[in-house]
């Protein structure tokens, strides 16, 4: 008896070549960014890694970057979640103006942030007055600083990457909860959330990265206190004015653990079903 | 509000479901009047951008009515007249949506459970009631798969188990077995059939489908443009056409023309007809009544004209004749007739039908009898 062989698979299909047009500054698009990690790694001190990690700081400054990076997430998420959402699903007068004002952060240079932070929570600051004479609470220079100045910073990143998770879902779902007896508030918990739980987690991620690596609204409105502010960029831009070597560690640290830390979370989350 | 002129002998009982729908979307205006009664599956048949899924919508209170009003069960739920509108999550409706929208993070159980959880019932008795539900449309054992792991026929039945677990005074379907492929909506068809017959509230449908309409539906009610051009049952719906697409629905031959008696001008012709109507009237008959001869007959009596082959088709074992000419009409021949006679398209030849084959029936007013 004769069976029907299988059809071969081939290894290229015909017809599918990727256009040079297309792969050349593909290439060069990947080596531009790569180069320099390459330089961070080619100048690293291999030999004196070990002492220089030890080296009383680094420890310091690299958990309180993660630390404020994800408190800062934290708080773009609960603050930034239903701003997404009002932006996506609610018709209301200078929404687009709204919209225009969410990006601000991202064009404006951090450092002027910073002085931004400082004119609003400063000491003499509109609201900085107020919250110090009120509630005691002082925000420059301290640790809820760092995380005040690196939401403030992120928060566009998280919000952008939402609201288009948002428009991008299905809203007959929500109309599907609502002839089912479900009111707005329990509609976005109970289907809304759940469906766009990839984009808020895309954003999250977004948020957090950008949280980490922020330096110029930080030193501006944080200050540059090693333990209570010093962030890793920080560090880094400190150690950059004494000691080159010193400065490519931090950032070899700062960079292996980040990237660790993605790509952990990529994994996850692209394994979900 | 005017009274229902509704079918005799149910008029008395009032209606479960009074609406009148009055919607605009973009340039389209939606106009329809709506009466269900308790028990009664009433089928919105229309041809696609009819207005059916707008009047739906706005059943489920989706599509804000600009005007008119929607009395459910005696309740008012939405009086635009007097600016009160109830929201979709406060009406005792269910849905059923054309491509389900069962939320694809729950599994079939907790679709099915949600309605049930948003009324009220504790997680344990909701999840109880979507099982009973499940079961109840043969899905005992999917409960915990998750949408995309059904196949259409499935989903299409957890999607109607978790719009009747709301026990919903008005149930809605969106043309329910339109995504399903035709062996399995033979099933479905027949299986929903069973669903709402037990269903005690009024159900409405939307269906440009007429087997779906007629075989699941007590009356019909045929929209086109945003307005009901005929309403009646079954019979009455497919034995008196009164548009070109419900005539086409039901393949029929249908003119309107001017009647004296059992004569009717229709195109120049007189054609006599089984029935006496006086005025403004519609003739129809079966392309299958319609016989082709290749010369006049001599001293034929009945309906006959001159007619040219403008084109040929098959029709089941039959070829379907389309004829031009003073009275434009379909004709079936079979095999053996088509063989005599060779209608090739610009052929002349002679049609005819027999007046008892002729229905005629007065335009007057859109509700059968």
């Amino acid at each position: 008896m004769v069976r029907p062989q299988p059809p071969t698979p081939r290894r290229r299909v015909p017809g599918r070549r990727v256009p040079v047009a297309l792969f050349v500054p593909a290439g060069l698009g990947l080596l531009f960014l790569v180069l320099p990690l390459v330089g961070l790694l080619a100048r690293a001190p291999w030999a004196t890694l070990p002492q220089r990690l030890a080296a009383p700081g680094v420890l310091a400054a690299l958990r309180l970057s993660l630390l404020t990076a994800t408190v800062a997430t934290a708080v773009c998420v609960v603050l930034g979640v239903p701003l997404a959402w009002l932006l996506s699903r609610v018709e209301f007068p200078g929404r687009r103006l709204v919209r225009a004002l969410v990006t601000v952060p991202l064009v404006l240079p951090p450092v002027v942030g910073g002085v931004a932070l400082l004119l609003v929570f400063g000491r003499r600051g509109l609201l900085g007055g107020w919250l110090d004479a009120t509630f005691g609470v002082t925000l420059p220079f301290t640790t809820a600083g760092v995380v005040l100045a690196e939401a403030f910073v992120a928060m566009p990143f998280l919000v952008i990457a939402m609201e288009g998770a948002l428009r991008g879902a299905d809203t007959r779902y929500e109309e599907a909860a609502a002839t089912l007896g479900a009111g707005r508030w329990t509609t976005f918990t109970h289907v809304t959330l759940p469906l766009v739980a990839p984009g808020v987690a895309a954003g999250a991620v977004l948020c957090w990265a950008r949280a980490l690596g922020e330096f110029g609204a930080t030193i501006t409105f944080a200050g540059n206190f090693p333990g209570r502010t010093q962030t890793m960029p920080l560090a880094v831009y400190l150690a950059l004015e004494t000691d080159l070597e010193a400065a490519i560690v931090l950032s070899l640290v700062l960079l292996t653990v980040s990237v660790a830390i993605l790509a952990g979370l990529r994994e996850r989350w692209t394994a979900a079903p | 509000m005017t009274t229902a002129p509704d079918a005799p002998g149910t008029a008395a009982r009032p209606p479960l479901l009074d609406a009148h729908l009055v919607a605009a979307r973009g340039a389209f205006h939606l106009d329809v009047a709506l009466r269900v009664r308790a028990g009664e599956v009433v089928a919105l048949l229309g041809p696609n951008g009819a207005g059916k899924t707008t009047a739906l919508r706005a059943l489920a209170g989706l599509h804000p009515l600009a005007a008119g009003h929607l009395t459910l069960g005696g309740v008012d739920l939405d009086r635009p007249d007097r600016r009160a509108w109830t929201p979709p999550e406060r009406r005792p409706v269910g849905v059923v949506f054309q491509d389900y929208l069962l939320f694809p993070h729950l599994s079939a159980r907790d679709n099915v459970a949600f309605g049930p959880r948003r009324r009220g019932a504790g997680r344990r008795a909701a999840r109880a009631l979507a099982d009973a539900w499940l079961a109840r449309v043969g899905l005992a054992g999917h409960a915990g798969r998750r949408p995309r792991q059904l196949s259409g026929g499935q989903a299409q039945r957890v999607a109607l188990a978790r719009a009747l677990a709301v026990d919903p005074t008005l149930l809605l379907l969106d043309e329910p077995l339109a995504a399903l492929d035709a062996r399995t909506r033979l099933d479905t068809r027949a299986e929903l059939h069973r669903h709402l017959d037990a269903h005690p509230g009024a159900t409405v449908l939307v269906t440009h489908d007429p087997l779906d309409a007629l075989t699941l539906a007590d009356r019909l009610v045929v929209v086109e443009g945003g307005r009901v051009v005929q309403e009646g049952d079954a019979a009455d719906v497919t034995a008196r056409p009164r548009t070109d697409y419900v005539a086409r629905l039901v393949g029929l031959n249908l003119h309107r023309g001017h009647a004296d008696g059992r004569r009717v001008q229709v195109g120049g012709l007189t054609l006599t007809a089984a029935d006496a109507v006086a005025g403004a009237a519609f003739v129809a008959f079966p392309p299958a009544a319609v016989a082709l001869h290749p010369a006049p007959l001599d001293g034929a009596a009945g309906n006959v004209w001159p007619a040219t082959v403008a084109g040929v088709g098959r029709h089941g074992d039959n070829l379907r004749v389309q004829l031009d000419g003073p009275l434009p009409a379909a004709a079936d021949l079979s095999p053996a007739a088509a063989a005599r006679l060779r209608p090739t398209p610009g052929r002349r030849v002679w049609a005819a039908v027999e007046a008892a084959d002729v229905r005629a029936y007065p335009v007057g007013a859109t509700r059968g009898r």
